[in-house]
């Protein structure tokens, strides 16, 4: 199976949070959570760089690792999904996700939380693929149509990638040996280390 | 007309020749000026790079040192959004799945463990003089309230508490996941209603007994005779013992701690960013499941490990002998003030109702 992946080329991207919006839109994503954003590193600085971030889909997943529940898990394409069913909106997949993924509708008194939102990856959720059921719960299964996240598809610059993981490497690695300089993706020394260039 | 027809030729020739003249002019200053700035630079420019990022960049490395968290800035109007990566969420895993895991069910199963081994090699303590059938009043309803609401609060508290660390590892198997999903929403809400109650019954303990658990001398000497646990002395003490005071300081301290933890995570972003409440649930479960053994001690020398003494917070009233043994000092001041125990049944021969 393929093992699904997003990808930021911080050198192309140009903060226009088209990807934000057209998650919003394609899922309906309520007001107030932000299943995708963009944040600018150094703004206004030389250097600033704009990273757009959503769930990274983590191979060995914090948020899963801590639920209490365990109501998150990983399809087979390497995406993590979760079950609102099972969601109890604890708030501890958020204590834990490095990338600020986990959202939550605030429903009841004080700041209590309801079920945990993110990004699907536009693969739904453990209901029937394309069923309304799922739609109302986790918005659009596009990948369950053959098609990709539509954030990316929609990134005008082509800095948010993506789809299969090593189709995804090969388009970043051309664009860098084409503009002949190291890597401009977030966290590649963190998730690859300094000695495996690119 | 004719006139004038044949003077604008005239004109013209003149303007147009002064606009060229114009034109040359203004195109040739800039050609001079650029030359020597432009000329330089020929050679250099074919050879760099079109553009060199490492010059301005910012590195990967640099921001790392920003940890515990990465900031940027964003434009949807929620700023708690604009922390782009928090590596600090590992140290919070590690600390929930691992250490947490591993100190709770050392400290709990420890504190059971050693309860028992107190239960077996000790026993129940006895009242050594036997009942006397005389009664002294130990606790008023006010105070027994006081106790209980914090009690079953804290029963309460506990169970659903531990059952988001320890719940998925011991009840889910055995409840399945939509039914453990179920009972664990329900315990949370439960959770986080019941801390007021506790807080409540708590705030009343403390205003009804801080004055007899400040520590006096007495206290020391208990202490130093293990509270009697250990050979058959039974060392004096006030209305609270040393044991008793040390259990009030800490649900005080204890209870404090984790009920201001607990309304930090009760009320996100409200006080606290992320870095405080995942140091908020830190604090929280540890104290907590040092709270619970403590608890575990209090409920066992409450009920199972001494005869008579459950009866001080039960009926509100222990037997004279008890009271003797357990706290002299007390029961001393008690008869100087008036309020001494209750006359003997006549010679234990009519039954007490």
């Amino acid at each position: 199976m393929a093992r699904m992946k997003f990808l930021c080329d911080a050198d192309r991207c140009i903060e226009c949070n088209a990807c934000a919006t057209a998650c919003k839109n394609e899922n309906e994503v309520p007001w107030g959570l932000n299943r995708r954003r963009v944040v600018t590193i150094n703004d206004g600085k030389p250097g600033e760089r704009s990273v757009s971030m959503a769930c990274m889909h983590c191979t060995d997943a914090p948020c899963q690792a801590v639920c209490p529940v365990e109501c998150i898990y990983t399809t087979a394409d390497g995406v993590v999904l979760h079950s609102k069913d099972q969601c109890i909106g604890c708030g501890y997949c958020f204590y834990a996700c490095p990338f600020g993924a986990p959202q939550y509708p605030q429903v009841s008194n004080f700041g209590s939380r309801g079920k945990m939102d993110k990004c699907t990856f536009c693969a739904g959720g453990p209901e029937v693929h394309n069923s309304p059921e799922e739609y109302a719960k986790y918005g659009a299964n596009r990948l369950a149509e053959g098609k990709l996240p539509l954030c990316a598809e929609m990134c005008s610059t082509k800095s948010l990638l993506a789809g299969e993981g090593e189709i995804v490497a090969d388009i970043y690695k051309e664009r860098v040996v084409t503009r002949g300089y190291g890597s401009g993706a977030w966290g590649w020394i963190t998730a690859y280390g300094a000695d495996t260039g690119v | 007309m004719a006139i004038r027809y044949a003077r604008t030729p005239l004109a013209m020739c003149t303007l147009i020749r002064a606009l060229i003249f114009l034109a040359i002019a203004l195109i040739a200053v800039p050609v001079n000026a650029q030359q020597p700035q432009t000329q330089p630079q020929t050679p250099s420019a074919a050879q760099a790079p079109l553009v060199d990022p490492d010059a301005s960049a910012v590195k990967e490395q640099n921001l790392l040192r920003e940890s515990p968290r990465i900031e940027g800035t964003i434009v949807i109007p929620e700023p708690r959004e604009s922390v782009l990566i928090q590596p600090a969420g590992r140290a919070w895993r590690f600390f929930h799945e691992v250490l947490l895991h591993w100190i709770g069910a050392v400290v709990i199963v420890g504190a059971i463990a050693l309860l028992a081994i107190a239960y077996l090699s000790i026993g129940r303590i006895r009242i050594s003089a036997g009942r006397s059938g005389r009664k002294v009043r130990r606790f008023n309803a006010f105070e027994r309230f006081s106790h209980w609401l914090t009690a079953a609060s804290f029963v309460v508290l506990a169970l659903t508490g531990l059952n988001m660390t320890f719940g998925k590892l011991l009840l889910l198997p055995v409840l399945g996941p939509d039914t453990f999903s179920r009972v664990s929403e329900i315990a949370k809400y439960v959770h986080n209603f019941v801390s007021f109650p506790f807080v409540v019954g708590l705030v009343l303990i403390v205003a009804l007994w801080i004055k007899d658990n400040i520590p006096r001398k007495v206290d020391i000497v208990w202490l130093k005779e293990g509270g009697g646990f250990v050979g058959s002395k039974h060392p004096q003490a006030g209305r609270f013992n040393a044991g008793e005071k040390l259990v009030f300081w800490f649900a005080l301290g204890g209870g404090a701690a984790v009920a201001v933890s607990g309304y930090l995570l009760l009320f996100p972003f409200y006080v606290t960013n992320i870095a405080g409440m995942q140091l908020a649930q830190i604090v929280h479960s540890l104290i907590a499941v040092f709270f619970v053994a403590v608890i575990l001690g209090h409920i066992y020398i409450g009920t199972l490990g001494m005869e008579g003494a459950f009866e001080a917070m039960g009926t509100g009233s222990v037997d004279l002998n008890w009271a003797e043994e357990h706290h002299r000092i007390w029961l001393d001041e008690e008869i100087a003030k008036g309020r001494g125990p209750t006359p003997a049944p006549e010679a234990s021969t009519s039954p007490a109702e």
